[in-house]
């Protein structure tokens, strides 16, 4: 599956695109296939995330991760820094998109 | 140490006010990012794998306890807590929102602090001795030449479109504490026969993909054509290097194609060329700024030696203090890797700890070392197990100076967008591996780099290791025999790569081989190059 991540221009936060927004969590993101790269362009112009890129990613048991390790690190935060890793049972969880 | 003058502060708000219009009009989407890019990394702010990074500029390491605090504050008011001292004397934080850079730029200004001109084809942070000022075997304090050059290289408007970036580090002793010879230009303040004060000039050294020991330019520059000669060389290089091709472009390269002789040649062409000009900076200028590097009021005849007592302070101080040139004091060395820690961080209690302890004990003084410590430089014996009382509570008081947990280790795949690997984890497993026989290892630097770049120094470590995308996961090659030292050596490759278990499993059969193979008074390094590379490849790979 392709899948398609940006940052948010205004806190750099990495970001994903769920068909309708960008989200912060990487479980809300979905297989943009053929029209990722056409949506990220029209993303980008319309300022709604920053230098945004299509990856491989892949269903797991956890939801959809990214297929590369640096694209997963990217998605879950520093493997040293736990603690700093966006935890999908955020109680914020309802406010996912951004 | 050095305060802005009127000029200085005036750069600094100027560019502060310049880059809130210009993040003011990125928000507002007046400019695309194809055009911000270059502004936001002239004031080093940086896009990475989490989020903007902001590298801030700690001008040859030094800073006092007012600057520590307001990076401190930052760390907690528009970060995560933390900082990460680095490889360049340098501060990184890693979760900086943009809307909140510029702020963070005036708080800096308002303690004379900037990032300017910590990214970019551009002169970069002029770096140095952490132990400026008070190393008993240095001829000079580097400092006020570093601060010269950075006043010199800082909006010099002929140097900020470089062919690519551009290092400089100024010593004045003859051990090498901060990579002299692998900068783009390493300069070493010496005196000739004559008792005068001169700059010895090495040019073309580096690591990155092409790692290269700079040779020797000029043996004697007088200190009154030290800009003009640093100008000379830069131009030389601004005219010749290699623009059409990035990983060929940096100084080494044209230095290595054209030959030492050639280039130098050029240089001094060009140096006699801007002697005609006169561009040199009056020396009342040096001894303007030299007058802020005075020495600060050592006692005199001071009672020498500890209370040794303590077999835990009594490891700290032989490991971790080194002689300093006023009687009754010490260079005492922060730690921060602890066992099993990330190196280089540092929360903002600590942060506020060392600053308030500079404060107290070392004339409010601190250094950033390029091996990702912080310095105390003027500490009195008589202080020192109180100082390392406090320390210790804190998690600072580690005993490992130069030894296999003074770890360099580049933020690596956890944190930067170039890495191809991890080296925090890999450093973590190593200094929790190696604690047990630390004291046995002796000095053994070991050095880390989550990709060709090299940030991590792989390339200088007794024991280097490289992080590497083999087929999308992470592999890591040994490398043995570097030095950043005045024995500056590059490290070979010894063979295949490992895992990441592979790889600390790999470095502990290395230190066996030396444990094995050492003689009296041997170093890893002294082994390794006594020995060569064959039994350890025997060892690793049978």
């Amino acid at each position: 599956m392709k899948i398609l991540t940006g940052n948010d221009l205004k806190t750099g936060a990495v970001t994903w695109w769920t068909g309708y927004d960008w989200s912060l969590h990487v479980e809300d993101a979905i297989d943009a296939g053929a029209e990722a790269e056409s949506i990220a362009a029209r993303e980008e112009a319309a300022r709604r995330v920053n230098a945004p890129y299509v990856i491989a990613g892949e269903r797991t048991e956890k939801g959809v991760r990214p297929a590369h390790i640096k694209d997963r690190i990217r998605a879950l935060g520093p493997t040293v820094r736990p603690d700093l890793t966006l935890k999908p049972a955020d109680p914020e969880a309802g406010n996912w998109v951004i | 140490m050095y305060r802005y003058d009127t000029y200085d502060q005036q750069m600094v708000d100027t560019r502060v006010a310049e880059f809130r219009d210009q993040v003011a009009r990125r928000l507002a989407g007046k400019i695309t990012e194809d055009q911000f890019k270059p502004l936001r990394l002239m004031n080093g702010l940086y896009l990475q794998l989490h989020a903007y990074m902001l590298r801030v500029a700690i001008p040859y390491g030094t800073l006092d306890s007012r600057q520590m605090h307001a990076l401190a504050d930052i760390a907690d008011k528009y970060d995560r807590g933390y900082g990460h001292f680095t490889t360049r004397q340098n501060i990184q934080y890693n979760w900086i929102k943009l809307a909140e850079a510029p702020d963070i730029l005036a708080d800096l200004a308002a303690v004379e602090m900037h990032a300017i001109q910590t990214s970019g084809n551009c002169i970069r942070n002029i770096s140095s001795d952490h132990f400026a000022g008070a190393a008993a075997d240095e001829v000079v304090d580097p400092r006020p030449y570093a601060e010269l050059l950075r006043q010199w290289s800082s909006f010099h408007p002929e140097f900020t479109a470089l062919p690519r970036k551009f290092k400089i580090a100024v010593i004045a002793s003859e051990t090498d504490r901060a990579a002299m010879k692998l900068h783009d230009i390493g300069i070493r303040m010496v005196r000739n026969d004559a008792g005068e004060i001169g700059a010895q000039f090495w040019v073309g050294g580096g690591m990155g993909r092409t790692p290269m020991i700079a040779p020797c330019i000029n043996e004697f520059v007088p200190v009154d054509s030290l800009v003009t000669y640093c100008e000379a060389a830069l131009r030389v290089y601004n005219r010749h290097g290699r623009r059409d091709n990035k990983y060929k472009a940096r100084i080494k390269i044209l230095v290595h194609e054209l030959g030492a002789d050639e280039y130098r040649r050029q240089v001094e062409e060009e140096f006699a060329h801007l002697q005609a000009q006169g561009i040199e900076p009056p020396l009342a200028e040096l001894e303007r700024i030299s007058a802020f590097f005075a020495d600060p009021p050592f006692e005199k005849d001071l009672p020498r030696g500890v209370d040794r007592s303590d077999p835990d302070f009594a490891l700290w101080v032989d490991t971790n203090t080194v002689p300093h040139k006023v009687p009754g004091y010490v260079a005492a060395v922060i730690s921060l890797k602890p066992v099993g820690g990330i190196p280089g961080d540092a929360t903002s209690d600590q942060m506020r700890l060392m600053a308030d302890l500079a404060r107290a004990y070392s004339f409010d003084e601190m250094r950033v070392t390029h091996t990702q410590n912080i310095a105390l430089p003027h500490v009195r014996q008589a202080d020192l197990y109180t100082l390392w009382k406090k320390l210790d509570e804190a998690g600072l008081g580690t005993a490992n100076l130069d030894q296999a947990g003074d770890i360099i280790a580049c933020p690596g795949l956890d944190y930067c967008s170039l890495a191809n690997a991890r080296s925090i984890p890999v450093a973590q497993k190593l200094s929790e591996r190696l604690a047990p026989n630390a004291a046995e290892l002796g000095e053994l630097k070991i050095k880390i780099s989550g990709c060709i770049n090299a940030c991590g120094h792989h390339h200088a470590g007794h024991i280097g290791i490289l992080g590497v995308d083999r087929k999308g996961t992470e592999n890591y090659q040994l490398l043995l025999g570097g030095s950043e030292a005045e024995d500056t050596s590059l490290a070979k490759i010894v063979g295949p790569g490992f895992d990441e278990a592979g790889i600390v499993d790999a470095v502990e059969t290395a230190t066996g081989v030396y444990l094995a193979q050492r003689t009296k008074g041997e170093r890893f390094l002294d082994t390794y190059r006594r020995i060569g590379i064959e039994p350890f490849k025997e060892a690793l790979y049978g």
